[in-house]
């Protein structure tokens, strides 16, 4: 395709439209999910934009730095939200093709969030507190015991399309005329398991404690402050906001729009609307059922994701080809 | 219906026994109903061998020569079991060990235990042959824990869970034989009676025949008592009631392997490859060799000739793996002489428990002393059971090991080991148990009344077969095998 | 090309065997003796439902019987019997296991693939609405099994034993639209006595041994 072909302005435009959506709606979801725990609880909630608040305050701080820290400490947020940024770039929003896609398959994305990971890691190592520490090691076991589970569920999923291309697999998703997969149900469930892990949730973490010995992700972020913790936050975010988009592309791709008319990309922008309302209301459902897991706990319920990801991926081939 | 008659009367005694059981009466009544169970067996099979098989009730019920030869042996020993039991509970009663209901329980219980097994023995339809096993186990499991003890209790569990696992797989068996018979024999009754099945035995699909064998092999042979599924088998022989370890022994056993021999007859017409045979040879290989090692240092006396049966049904399993007019033959010749045999010396062994009140090896002295009609008839048993001539077993295993040199003469060595350290466990342990102890010998104040016609008709019989009658056996037995087609291979 | 309600029927009798496979699983998952019996009951339901919807698919009338029986039989009786049998004995609290729950997964999921390839050749084979189910009851099959030899108290013994039926009948009608009537009714009431069976069993071993915890019965071992 050619720089100057108008189809492809019109694409490129609708990735940055994509891109600046995703940034600005994540802290508007995780507003969503702390209104709905809000309620559930029979709490007065904060409202849906609280998170904005929480992030415009803390960018309108001074930077404090810890002693001892070396630039990593200061690179680490920048790189964490700018890989992020870029992972938001393949993960298809509304345009099911994005002009990035070829670029990284779903594997590409999961070493993306490692990468991450990774990062949060060496900056909270790089502080040298004890705290920081902890929590990165913490931090480390939960994603490596999640990591083949997810890679399961992503082979499980791409068995339909034959490929690990995020489009290609949606695209047969939405072409396939079977109204249930079981292979698919059982990768729903196991990703719903590790969206929980991954993403520091109730109940392998809680991201509203501030209790020294249970926090996973709080412990790696407690030496940030400002506008870097502004960073990290809002990183938090994002990540919750990705994870739940890939969800919704695999497990319920319906309604996204084939090509990009105005009529289609409106009907798909409310559905998506709906659909990332009903996944954050699930989500604070969730967290309010189940109490926190021990911490040696996690292998247990890693391993079930992971088995029921195996069970899908072999239930495809008894029943679905 | 012939073949109704002979399920009529065990289960009429059962009812009766459920509701008279605890009466004086009960036992001899019991006695009764064994023997008309085993005159209607014995006319039975004398109608198949002189007119040819029966088919009754819809064509679910069916006896053959092959059939006809367990239907009348089940009977035969139900009913002298019955005089052994007679005696056996007098004793026990006498004693206090046993009240008017629990005698209730026993009773019924053998009467629904000869039913299940003769309900085995004459269905056509492989699917009710599965529930009246299954039905055989849930009776012994209740015989098995009838004393109560914490031992019984734990055996009769052992047993039950592991006969409960190993039929299930028989029942998957039982799901694969239909499906495959259903694309032949259509949906619906017929698909799983034996006479079709067998005549339509050469279009069964291989690949899913195979598979159901192997999972009956596994099934049906957990109740056999084939190595490594053997494990409830010592237990249950050993906390039963001696007469409840004669019938297990004697018939239960046997029953099992039936079901396997008549599946292996439509195995082997769909597969063509000997995948049967070397499963069965297997099998039976791993038992005798593991039942004969493991009566090396067995404390307990019924223990003892429990492995013993595991080596006999593991040597009659082996033979007809060999296959053949031959190696067929002496399985079930094998088979035959063990019921008798084996049934007897759990009497005799009973006996002894009762009179030197313990089951252990080392706390039986003196029998010799005490009851030398007793210690005779161990001494005979024990000749019998390790095949000295000229007992029928003698006859069995030179025949199983003289097909063996032909068509298997890897395995020799291993049989002859088997048999000589079974012979030799047994002739020590039956000398130290008849030998003195050097003790001064305190007798019970009353001598229990011992019976010994049961032991001798089994004992004669064997002697019998094996001196004059095996040659019209051979014929008879030659017949059955050759109908069903068990000679081929 | 099957005409659509057909399609969805197929489907739902895909996601009933899946869930199948998934309460044969929760068994091996679960820690409470009660949750245990529940989940036994739902078998019992997804048995019904699945038997109904072959029944639909192949206008197989006798498997309307067969559903109705299932219904009463595991859905209703066995569950009541069970939940009595717990109350009158006081049983109740966790499961006790030999092997830990991650590793049991992870044998659970050895024979998934194990029974899945073993049935592969004869789903071929098939000819009834719901072939690829058959490695489904296979599977369901050996992990009740694995749970019989993993767990230790006598009420998940049984448990096991009744899952392993509930697999076999679960094969036989995706195999073969169920077995002949007369063979299903004998095992059912071999199940049934089987359970009575088990029933009297646990107050001999509770008298016995004051517990229903079979490894009391290890403890002395017998030889």
């Amino acid at each position: 395709m050619d720089v100057g072909d108008p189809l492809f302005r019109t694409e490129f435009a609708v990735d940055v439209v994509d891109l600046f959506l995703a940034i600005l709606t994540a802290p508007l979801l995780s507003g969503w999910i702390g209104t709905c725990r809000a309620v559930l609880s029979n709490r007065t909630p904060a409202g849906v934009f609280q998170p904005f608040w929480d992030l415009l305050r803390l960018f309108r701080k001074e930077v404090i730095l810890p002693e001892h820290t070396s630039f990593l400490f200061r690179a680490v947020p920048f790189g964490v939200f700018g890989i992020l940024s870029v992972s938001a770039l393949f993960i298809p929003l509304l345009n099911i093709r994005p002009l990035l896609g070829p670029v990284a398959d779903v594997v590409v994305l999961i070493g993306l969030f490692s990468l991450v990971r990774m990062l949060m890691a060496f900056g909270a190592m790089d502080a040298g507190t004890p705290f920081g520490d902890l929590g990165a090691r913490r931090e480390m076991m939960v994603g490596f015991l999640a990591e083949p589970a997810t890679l399961m569920i992503l082979f499980t999923v791409s068995l339909w399309s034959g490929s690990t291309s995020l489009s290609r697999i949606i695209q047969s998703l939405l072409s396939s005329s079977d109204p249930v997969h079981p292979s698919l149900m059982f990768a729903l469930m196991a990703y719903i398991l590790v969206f929980l892990a991954e993403n520091g949730r109730l109940p392998i973490d809680n991201p509203a404690t501030h209790l020294e010995l249970t926090m996973i992700h709080e412990a790696m972020i407690l030496e940030y402050s400002g506008p870097l913790l502004g960073m990290m936050e809002w990183s938090a975010h994002l990540k919750l906001f990705l994870y739940l988009l890939i969800g919704i592309d695999f497990f319920f791709p319906a309604g996204l729009p084939a090509e990009l008319s105005p009529p289609a990309v409106i009907l798909g922008i409310f559905l998506l609307i709906g659909k990332l309302m009903a996944a954050g209301t699930a989500l604070a459902i969730v967290e309010i059922l189940f109490a926190k897991l021990r911490i040696f706990r996690v292998p247990e319920f890693t391993a079930l994701a992971y088995l029921l990801a195996s069970i899908g991926f072999l239930i495809h081939f008894v029943l679905e080809v | 219906m012939f073949l109704l008659s002979i399920l009529l009367s065990p289960l009429i005694g059962a009812f009766v026994m459920g509701f008279v059981g605890h009466t004086k009466a009960a036992s001899r009544l019991n006695i009764l109903f064994s023997f008309l169970t085993f005159g209607a067996t014995f006319l039975l099979a004398w109608n198949v061998f002189a007119n040819g098989p029966l088919v009754g009730l819809d064509e679910q019920l069916f006896a053959d020569g092959f059939s006809a030869i367990f239907i009348v042996l089940t009977g035969g020993i139900g009913a002298t079991t019955s005089l052994f039991s007679h005696r056996y509970m007098a004793i026990e009663k006498s004693r206090g060990h046993l009240t008017g209901e629990k005698q209730r329980l026993y009773l019924s219980l053998y009467q629904v235990f000869l039913l299940t097994m003769l309900v085995v023995l004459v269905s056509n339809n492989l699917g009710l042959l599965w529930v009246s096993l299954e039905g055989a186990t849930l009776t012994t499991v209740l015989l098995v824990a009838w004393s109560r003890t914490p031992e019984s209790v734990k055996a009769a569990w052992k047993y039950f869970i592991l006969c409960g696992v190993g039929i299930a797989q028989a029942l998957f068996g039982t799901i694969l034989l239909y499906f495959a018979s259903e694309k032949t024999l259509g949906p619906g009754g017929t698909a799983l009676l034996w006479t079709h099945l067998a005549a339509v035995k050469h279009t069964l699909e291989p690949t899913v025949i195979g598979l159901a064998f192997v999972f009956f092999i596994v099934g049906y042979g957990t109740k056999v008592g084939l190595v490594p599924l053997h494990n409830w088998l010592p237990d249950a022989h050993a906390e039963g009631p001696a007469p409840i370890s004669a019938v297990l022994s004697g018939l239960l056993l046997n029953v099992a392997l039936y079901a396997i021999l008549r599946i292996k007859v439509l195995a082997d017409g769909s597969l063509h490859n000997p995948l049967t045979a070397h499963l069965l040879m297997g099998f039976g290989l791993l038992s005798v060799l593991l039942g004969s090692l493991s009566m090396w240092k067995r404390q307990d006396i019924k223990r003892l000739f429990a492995y013993s049966s595991i080596e006999h049904m593991g040597l009659a399993t082996f033979a007809f793996g060999l296959g053949g007019p031959m190696g067929s033959f002496a399985g079930l010749l094998h088979m035959t002489a063990h019921s008798l045999i084996k049934s007897s010396i759990f009497f005799v062994v009973g006996h002894i428990v009762q009179t030197s009140g313990s089951q252990k090896i080392p706390e039986i002295r003196d029998v010799a002393l005490r009851t030398p009609s007793l210690a005779r008839a161990l001494l005979i048993g024990g000749l019998a059971v390790t095949g000295i001539p000229p007992f029928a077993i003698f006859a069995s295993e030179f025949l199983i090991l003289s097909v063996a040199v032909r068509r298997a003469p890897w395995s020799l060595p291993l049989l002859l080991l088997a048999i000589i350290v079974t012979f030799g466990v047994l002739y020590f342990r039956i000398q130290e148990m008849n030998g003195e102890s050097g003790r001064s010998l305190s007798f019970p104040n009353e001598k229990p009344k011992i019976t010994f016609y049961p032991i001798w008709i089994h004992f004669g019989l064997a002697f019998l077969i094996g001196l004059f009658f095996t040659h019209e056996l051979g014929r008879l037995y030659g017949l059955a095998l050759h109908s069903i087609g068990l000679t081929n291979g | 090309m099957a005409p659509h309600p057909h399609l969805l029927a197929n489907h739902l009798v895909g996601m009933l065997g899946s869930a199948l496979l998934l309460s044969a699983f929760a068994n091996l998952a679960m820690r409470r003796l009660t949750s245990l019996v529940r989940i036994f009951a739902l078998q019992g339901l997804l048995l019904t439902a699945s038997t109904l919807a072959v029944a639909i698919l192949s206008s197989e009338t006798h498997l309307l019987f067969s559903a109705l029986f299932t219904f009463i039989f595991k859905v209703v009786l066995l569950p009541t019997i069970l939940f009595r049998l717990m109350n009158r004995l006081h049983i109740q609290g966790e499961v006790e296991s030999l092997v830990n729950v991650p590793s049991t997964m992870v044998i659970g999921l050895g024979i998934v693939v194990f029974s899945f390839t073993l049935a592969a050749p004869i789903s071929e084979l098939a000819s009834t609405v719901s072939k690829g189910l058959i490695g489904v009851g296979l599977a369901s099959l050996l992990l009740s099994f694995l749970m019989m030899i993993t767990r230790r108290k006598a009420l998940t013994q049984l448990l096991g034993f009744l899952g392993m039926e509930n697999a076999l009948f679960f094969s036989a009608i995706n195999a073969t639209y169920g077995m002949p009537m007369v063979v299903e009714l004998g095992v059912a009431f071999d199940v049934l006595v089987g359970t009575f069976v088990f029933g009297i069993f646990f107050f001999q071993i509770r008298e016995t041994f004051e517990s229903l915890d079979l490894k009391h019965m290890d403890s002395s071992s017998l030889e």
